[in-house]
């Protein structure tokens, strides 16, 4: 249970029983597994590398948490378009200016923030599904990426770019960017009376609204707190890449929604946690560089990531029904 | 010549479920060429009675026979439907998304092979024009795009359309909530042609004229039981309405005169849109058949009450819903989380919970309302429904409120819980708190100061003091007007 009510002392014990649990196995596994093959060579990179590129993932995947904690069909399909447009459009603003590297960032949260707007009037007033407003949505954040973009392909600031690529104390600055999100929304989600709202809207809609949750400030917040997460993320990667790609975002679909899954929460809403977004998130780049160390093609690679993922819920939804 | 052989008979048929004795011994017969009008309060067991006679429900104990039309008898729900047993119920049953002619198709197996939409229009155009001469619905039409009315009278159609087993007793349930007068006079006139012709017709309804119109019987239920059971001349409308109730517990008003007094403010604290009044400290009913638009009304009341962020904060209006599972318990959560979800602003600092005043609240409340569990972060379904409902009562009581909303919030509780909640709910009232209750039994209708009686959505009577009485509220429930002529 998500109940962190009583601080049991036996919860050193039962850490196997948290949902979290199977994705960090799950990434120790595929950690070790690969360093295996390089006989412990490497492993400090490998752990660098799999920090920064989890950071990406984690920080959209904590947005999509909240906003699949809101229950079924609550889902945001439109983070990577939103991330493609604040990518784009942060970098063409601030065009390799060191002085408006705060600025840029505020077009980009900005950006994102337009877009949350954007897809919780849809779903409001037009009374879309989410699914399908947030997909319809992204196609129209796309092209205005496109439109603006036009095969321009502007750097970001010297000093932002260091920023995104460099370390403090040895950790990457990305993934300490990424920890402080986390903490802040596991913050949100555990001990904040939001957090309490949420789980209540997600178990329950109609009795969280009876019970005098604010339900339309809960959906409003939530939805544009994701794509604000995103405009950040889109902000981040394009500085980190050298630059905004008009694909740059296309592979955080399925990643935001698979890290949620694999972290433990629950699909149906209402139950959600965030180490599990931060251990699905290492896991999903740790698989992959460990299939590609034992030389596997992309098909292959593919198939056993499924695999995997399939295991890894099987696995957590077994010990939940415990 | 079968006027001898009953259509079908019940012979001391009980319908159990658990501890609810829905029926408790009824035994009744009904000859072709009858007319029966079944009336009785909500929970009477008119529908548990409905569905045992066209063999939906295999009775607990005791037997139905139905009359085959080869001359022999049977039981069971193959029997029933081959002894030309059909039903129109009062929950529209159709399937939206279907036409007319498909619907048919579904209680009438036979229609298969290739023509059957033919022959299922032509089926029930003829019943149609039968029983509502003038009616403009065709086959091909999706029942979705029908109105209300149209779609009642399809259902009825339907319960008398030519079939692989000819209808030979039509069991009609509130078959005219739907319909306006004159459609239900053709109604009316196709029952007695039908009955003139041999058929049976069991009629059930609230409005007392249709069936002083066509019955030629009335059996009342009250109970789970048939108390009364004559030809319609040996009753009075009046006569009727005292057969269904019996006398309400006098301690109660004795109880209520005593606080009353001192209790109810001067000035109406609230005024609904249907007319609902309330002062402060006030309990206030809502009464009449069940579905009438009591449950319709409170929503709409709380939900126009209780919108934006100012509420989550002080809430002027809390509720209590008696359907646990669809408007009140959050499955996943702990006993006490249930408990502080209505206060949890209140409960908290710059938007964190403060869990030790959370847990205080929990614990303040789990002694005083009697909640039976050893551990509050206990999950919430680990508990009985009683104390299920024990704990959506503190979620609305722990919050200052001044008004208190209840939805039948003792619907599947047992009786010491209830008396607990009684108890609650007085205690309160003398703090200041107003309530308003809609109950489905006229027992905890009768410990309120004010009844509002709904019908067909709206107030039809509004009582207090001595005039609160299941008597008056029987009346006031059921339609006493002729059916229009």
């Amino acid at each position: 249970m998500a109940d962190a009510t009583a601080d049991r002392p036996s919860a050193v014990l039962s850490i196997h029983r948290r949902p979290w649990f199977w994705a960090w196995v799950a990434s120790a596994v595929a950690f070790v597994a690969t360093l295996m093959l390089t006989e412990g060579r490497g492993g400090g990179d490998l752990l660098s590398a799999a920090l920064t590129f989890a950071s990406f993932s984690a920080i959209v995947g904590i947005g999509q948490m909240f906003v699949i904690t809101l229950g079924p069909g609550n889902v945001d399909l439109s983070i990577p378009a939103t991330m493609t447009l604040a990518g784009t459009l942060s970098l063409k603003f601030m065009d390799g200016a060191t002085g408006l590297i705060l600025p840029g960032l505020a077009v980009a949260l900005g950006v994102g923030l337009g877009a949350g707007v954007t897809n919780y009037l849809l779903i409001r007033v037009l009374r879309i599904p989410p699914i399908i407003a947030t997909l319809s949505a992204s196609f129209l954040y796309q092209s205005l990426a496109i439109w603006s973009n036009r095969g321009l392909r502007i750097k970001p600031p010297a000093a932002l770019s260091d920023f995104t690529t460099g370390a403090t104390l040895g950790v990457p600055n990305l993934a300490l960017v990424g920890l402080g999100i986390a903490l802040a929304a596991w913050l949100l989600l555990e001990r904040s009376t939001f957090g309490r709202w949420i789980s209540a809207f997600g178990q329950n809609e109609r009795a969280a609204r009876l019970s005098g949750v604010p339900v339309e400030f809960v959906r409003a917040v939530t939805f544009i707190g994701a794509a604000a997460l995103a405009g950040l993320t889109g902000y981040l990667l394009a500085s980190f890449s050298g630059g905004a790609a008009l694909n740059m975002g296309q592979e955080y679909l399925l990643i935001s929604i698979a890290v949620v899954v694999i972290g433990g929460c629950s699909i149906a809403g209402g139950y959600s946690n965030v180490p599990g977004i931060w251990g699905g998130a290492l896991f999903m780049f740790l698989i992959v560089s460990m299939l590609n160390s034992y030389g596997l093609g992309a098909g292959v690679r593919l198939i056993v990531t499924g695999a995997i993922i399939i295991a890894i819920v099987a696995a957590a939804s077994g010990k939940e029904s415990t | 010549m079968a006027t001898e052989t009953p259509l079908v008979a019940l012979s001391d048929a009980r319908m159990h479920f658990g501890a609810v004795r829905a029926l408790d011994g009824v035994s009744l017969t009904i000859r072709p060429g009858e007319c029966v009008g079944l009336i009785g309060h909500n929970g009477a067991g008119k529908s548990t009675a409905v569905n045992v006679i066209n063999g939906g429900l295999a009775p607990t104990a005791g037997t139905v026979t139905y009359a085959l039309p080869d001359g022999s008898t049977g039981t069971g729900p193959a029997a029933a439907r081959a002894a030309g047993i059909r039903s129109v119920f009062q929950e529209l049953s159709l399937c939206p998304n279907l036409t007319v002619e498909e619907n048919l198709r579904i209680p009438q197996r036979d229609l298969t092979g290739p023509g059957w939409r033919r022959r299922a229009a032509r089926r029930i155009s003829n019943a149609l024009d039968a029983v509502f001469p003038g009616h403009r619905i065709r086959p091909k039409t999706t029942v979705g795009d029908l109105s209300l009315a149209e779609r009642q009278m399809v259902e009825i159609a339907m319960g008398f359309a030519e079939g692989a087993a000819p209808a030979r007793l039509v069991i009609l349930d509130e078959p005219t909530s739907s319909l306006d007068a004159s459609i239900a006079h053709h109604l009316m006139d196709h029952v007695k042609a039908f009955c003139a012709r041999g058929g049976a017709v069991i009629f059930i309804s609230h409005m007392l004229g249709e069936v002083f119109e066509v019955a030629t019987r009335i059996d009342v239920m009250k109970d789970g039981k048939i108390t009364d059971s004559r030809p319609r001349d040996g009753f009075t409308q009046q006569g009727l309405i005292d057969a269904m109730g019996h006398v309400a517990s006098a301690p109660a008003e004795a109880r209520r005169a005593a606080s009353a007094a001192e209790r109810i403010g001067e000035d109406v604290l609230l005024r609904t849109e249907e007319g609902l009044t309330a002062r402060r400290g006030e309990i206030v009913g809502l009464s009449g058949l069940a579905g009438h638009g009591q449950a319709e009304a409170l929503a709409r009341f709380f939900l126009s009450r209780s919108a934006g962020m100012g509420h989550a904060r002080r809430p002027e209006v809390v509720f209590v819903a008696g359907d646990r599972a669809r408007d009140g318990i959050m499955p996943l959560w702990s006993i006490l989380r249930n408990v502080s979800l209505t206060t949890l602003s209140a409960l908290s600092r710059r938007g964190l919970v403060d869990r030790d005043a959370e847990a205080r609240v929990g614990e303040d409340w789990r002694k005083r309302i009697g909640i039976r569990t050893g551990n509050m972060s206990n999950n919430i379904l680990s508990l009985s429904g009683g104390n299920q409902q024990k704990v959506l009562f503190a979620r609305s009581l722990a919050s200052p409120a001044p008004i208190v909303v209840m939805d039948d919030p003792m619907r599947g509780v047992d009786v010491g819980t209830k008396r607990e909640a009684y108890d609650m709910i007085r205690a309160e009232a003398e703090k200041g708190r107003t309530f308003l209750w809609y109950s489905t039994e006229t027992e905890e209708v009768c410990r309120c100061d004010r009844v509002f009686v709904f019908r067909n959505g709206r107030i039809s009577a509004e009582l207090t003091g001595d005039e609160i009485s299941e008597q008056h509220i029987l009346a006031a429930s059921f339609e006493m007007q002729e059916a229009a002529e």
